[in-house]
């Protein structure tokens, strides 16, 4: 691929460290004004296996993640034998010298002349990287002091003693690797932020007060990064007994007057399904973030894939409002997750963020957002009479909603049909009248639908229509295409459901030919479109090996369809 | 002052003679004897029969779906803890449905008030056996007898050190009325399983064969050793045990968290100086 960045990959054993390198590696280099992407992939054990921390980095903006290894730092011979064919011509290995990598370009380090002891080898490692691309060693001081300085003197001299030492060994060494190009002087003071923090981030800022959790992978850091992170802002984070004592959980605290997030992934998400159905009914919003694996059942519960698209769309027994959000950037998990609680809010429903493991552990360069352009999303009020009624017909379908135990309103909720005062019924009247009342929601709801953004031409011969993660992939495929001559779009949907046919399909019916590029086995999206417009996208690239989509990948599915 | 009637009179769908019909009366009698009035309280559910209770009172209510009238309450309470939240359902819902539920709150110790309307048998769905329909007990369901050991909540609950653990009888209003009271005013995870006859589709454990069994406990009952709870805990079959069968004083979850210290969720407001400072930590 004809671009500035290098693909860097760390592989080894889970316990080796690799995400300690690759942590550190890319906060240097996100430090330094460097873009980044990172992939994480790891096996569902916490020792042995064998696991990648894998940084595209480059000065110029990077979409997503692509195929061919630049450096590769194996902490041990397996990851040599596994991934040497992938070197592209450049390519250079750094691992231990007792590591065979005959007819290989190396950098064979000498880990333990640096010392006798492993403890300090990852320090070793960072600094043979480091010097490789000619980072600035100063960056990675700072970081060894910052991450040591607790541990005592003696502990931090030592690593600034093995970092130096192995980033001078290095210079002495035989010119293998070109440096990289230099980073961008303008991108300074920048985050380093993987897509679960970034909706953690998002939650705050739309004064999340609650979460309720139980883990699993890849859902869990949201959660963690609000315990935390969110406890000096006053949230309360409780991991529950299970996903369905999770979901309950947060509806009866935002009953009670907490704005709620509910993370997991796919299979625990299955448990809350009638919980889904609950918050509809009572018309109590709450957030579910549902970081996609691929399933069915455990599937591969460390990888990713796009394949619950459905599951949110239809989870929960019965009818009523939703609308669904698939960020693709760590920017717009950021943007969505606080666009989905002013809408669960607005419309008191619950709302969904859908992301995918390999975006949810996906480090970037991120500028810091705005927090003073984000206006306060108003809490429900706890004031009203004793007359109040909190299924009050309205002539929008939203009833005012108050907050109980402030003043003399009873507030009643139910999940049986009830009347306008929260009452249990079985009167035909009644019900359709809230049928009809949850459905005018869903009509409001409609028409705040965020428009599929279209990058590129709108009369394009080719038109990759994508959702969520597969975003910056999809981009970089474009731009390759349109760089060879071709005329070649993005259409990306930031929002799944619900969707408004005005905002794309005079954009489909424009384009010579349309194809659908989703991390899954059956074209989910693709389908939902047919559905809702009636326009039927025949050409889909699917990916659900577990990986994300790579440029590679999408362009040798072009290759494949033409 | 609150009042009984301040709570109101409804029409119910329960069977004439049914134990819910006490419940309800005692429930609202504590109410009104604490001095609390109906905004002030929260009444979660599950479902079932016993979980229309606070369709029949004025209160806040929380109706939600079958087993889980623990979760939501917990969660109601930890947005706002000056509420006075009682979590009330059937035998079914509390301790089958949810049971899991159960052995985590008794473990969370949140400040509020279980009421488990115990009638042995599920009665919304008519007449299949629940966790605590006696072995050998004939449904339709269970054609040969349940063929499963009943679960026994009290002696769970002392086993696993609850906070209190008590059992009244839909049979005797004015002491089920004070327990109530009792249970509220203790700090922390109180549960009272309510015993009662289910009039339509439980024929063994009736009205008079609860009367002929329940006694209260007396003052040589010390509800605060462990053993001594315990042995009142099992004891179920020609005597059953009513009143306080365990207490003890453990901290309540909500005295050790302390972003509950601001004050209730529902009031606090986005500190866009604490967000900047959350923001400014990822800063590479």
């Amino acid at each position: 691929m004809a671009d500035a960045s290098i693909n860097i990959v760390v592989a080894g054993e889970a316990g080796q460290g690799l995400v300690t390198i690759g942590q550190l590696m890319t906060r240097a280099l996100i430090r330094s004004g460097y873009e980044v992407v990172v992939t994480q992939d790891y096996m569902s054990r916490i020792r042995g296996g064998h696991n990648l921390f894998i940084i595209r980095t480059g000065p110029e903006p990077i979409h997503g993640p692509r195929e061919g290894v630049d450096i590769l730092v194996a902490l041990d011979a397996l990851s040599v034998q596994l991934h040497r064919d992938e070197l592209t011509e450049r390519g250079v290995v750094v691992a231990d010298e007792a590591i065979d990598t005959t007819g290989l370009k190396a950098l064979k380090v000498p880990f333990k002349s640096f010392s006798a002891k492993s403890m300090y080898w990852n320090t070793a490692a960072l600094g043979v990287l480091g010097s490789a691309i000619c980072h600035d060693i100063g960056v990675l001081e700072s970081l060894l002091t910052e991450a040591f300085e607790k541990k005592g003197a003696e502990v931090l001299a030592t690593n600034l003693g093995v970092l130096r030492a192995a980033y001078a060994w290095v210079k002495d060494q035989p010119f293998l690797f070109e440096c990289l190009a230099p980073p961008n002087p303008e991108a300074t003071g920048r985050l380093m932020l993987h897509g679960n923090e970034a909706i953690a981030l998002g939650a705050l800022a739309a004064g999340v007060d609650f979460c309720s959790f139980y883990p699993m992978t890849p859902g869990t850091t949201v959660a963690l990064t609000l315990a935390d992170q969110g406890q000096r802002a006053g949230v309360v984070v409780e991991q529950a007994e299970d996903e369905i004592a999770a979901a309950n959980m947060a509806i009866g605290a935002a009953y009670a007057g907490a704005r709620a997030i509910v993370p997991t992934a796919g299979g625990g998400f299955a448990l809350m399904v009638e919980a889904v159905s609950l918050a509809g009914m009572l018309e109590t919003p709450v957030v579910f973030v549902l970081a996609q694996r691929p399933g069915p059942a455990t599937g591969l519960p460390t990888r990713t894939m796009q394949g619950d698209l459905n599951l949110a769309l239809y989870a929960g027994h019965g009818e009523f409002p939703r609308a669904i959000f698939a960020p693709g950037t760590v920017e717009e998990c950021f943007s969505l997750t606080y666009r989905a609680f002013d809408m669960a809010e607005k419309y008191q429903t619950p709302c969904f963020v859908l992301t995918d493991q390999y975006q949810s552990d996906s480090y970037r360069s991120v500028a810091p957002f705005d927090l003073d352009e984000l206006p306060e999303i108003a809490k429900a009020p706890t004031q009203a009479g004793p007359d109040y009624k909190r299924y009050a017909l309205t002539p929008d379908g939203v009833s005012p909603r108050v907050i109980p135990g402030f003043s003399q309103a009873l507030v009643k909720v139910d999940s049986d049909e009830h009347d306008e005062a929260g009452h249990i019924t079985e009167s035909p009247a009644v019900r359709m009248a809230m049928c009809a009342k949850r459905q005018s929601k869903g009509l409001a709801l409609l028409q705040e639908t965020i428009p599929p953004e279209l990058y590129g031409e709108r009369d394009t011969d080719l038109l990759l229509v994508c959702w969520g993660s597969t975003l910056g992939a999809a981009l970089e495929a474009a731009h390759i295409l349109r760089h060879s001559g071709k005329s070649a779009a993005v259409l990306h949907f930031c929002q799944v459901w619900p969707l408004l046919e005005d905002q794309f399909l005079p954009i489909l019916e424009a384009a010579g030919r349309v194809v659908a590029v989703e991390g899954n086995e059956s074209g989910q999206m693709a389908r939902l479109i047919r559905q809702e417009t009636g326009f039927d996208i025949q050409d889909l690239i699917l990916r659900f090996d577990g990986w994300p989509f790579t440029v590679d990948y999408i362009l040798k599915g072009l290759d494949g369809l033409l | 002052m609150a009042t009984i009637e301040e709570y109101g009179a409804f029409d119910t769908a329960w069977c004439p003679g049914c134990g819910d019909h006490s419940i309800i009366r005692a429930l609202k009698a504590a109410l009104a004897g604490l001095g609390l009035s109906p905004p002030q309280v929260l009444v979660v559910t599950g479902i079932g029969q016993a979980a229309k209770s606070p369709q029949y009172m004025n209160c806040n209510m929380f109706t939600g779906l079958h087993g889980r009238s623990l979760p939501p309450a917990q969660g109601a309470k930890l947005a706002n803890p000056g509420l006075a939240v009682f979590a009330e359902s059937g035998d079914g819902c509390s301790y089958g449905e949810g049971g899991n539920h159960f052995l985590a709150a008794l473990r969370r110790n949140l400040d509020l008030t279980y009421l488990v309307h115990d009638n042995q048998i599920y009665g919304l769905t008519k007449g299949q056996a629940s966790p605590t329909t006696g072995q050998g007990h004939k449904t339709k369901a269970q054609p040969n007898g349940y063929l499963s050991e009943s679960f026994n909540p009290m002696a769970v609950a002392v086993a696993m050190r609850a906070s209190f653990v008590a059992r009244g009888f839909s049979g005797d209003v004015e002491h089920l009325t004070g327990l109530i009271q009792e249970a509220y005013r203790h700090k922390g995870f109180s549960l009272v399983d309510i015993l009662q006859p289910c009039v339509s589709f439980n024929k063994v454990n009736t009205y008079a064969w609860y009367k002929e069994r329940c006694y209260k406990l007396g003052p040589e009952h010390d509800p605060t050793d462990p053993v001594a709870a315990m042995a009142r805990a099992t004891e179920f079959g020609d005597k059953i045990p009513l009143g306080v069968i365990y207490r003890n004083e453990r901290p309540t979850f909500e005295s050790r968290l302390p972003s509950l210290s601001a004050g209730p969720l529902a009031l606090r407001k986005v500190d866009k100086t604490v967000l900047g400072e959350i923001m400014d930590s990822f800063r590479a």
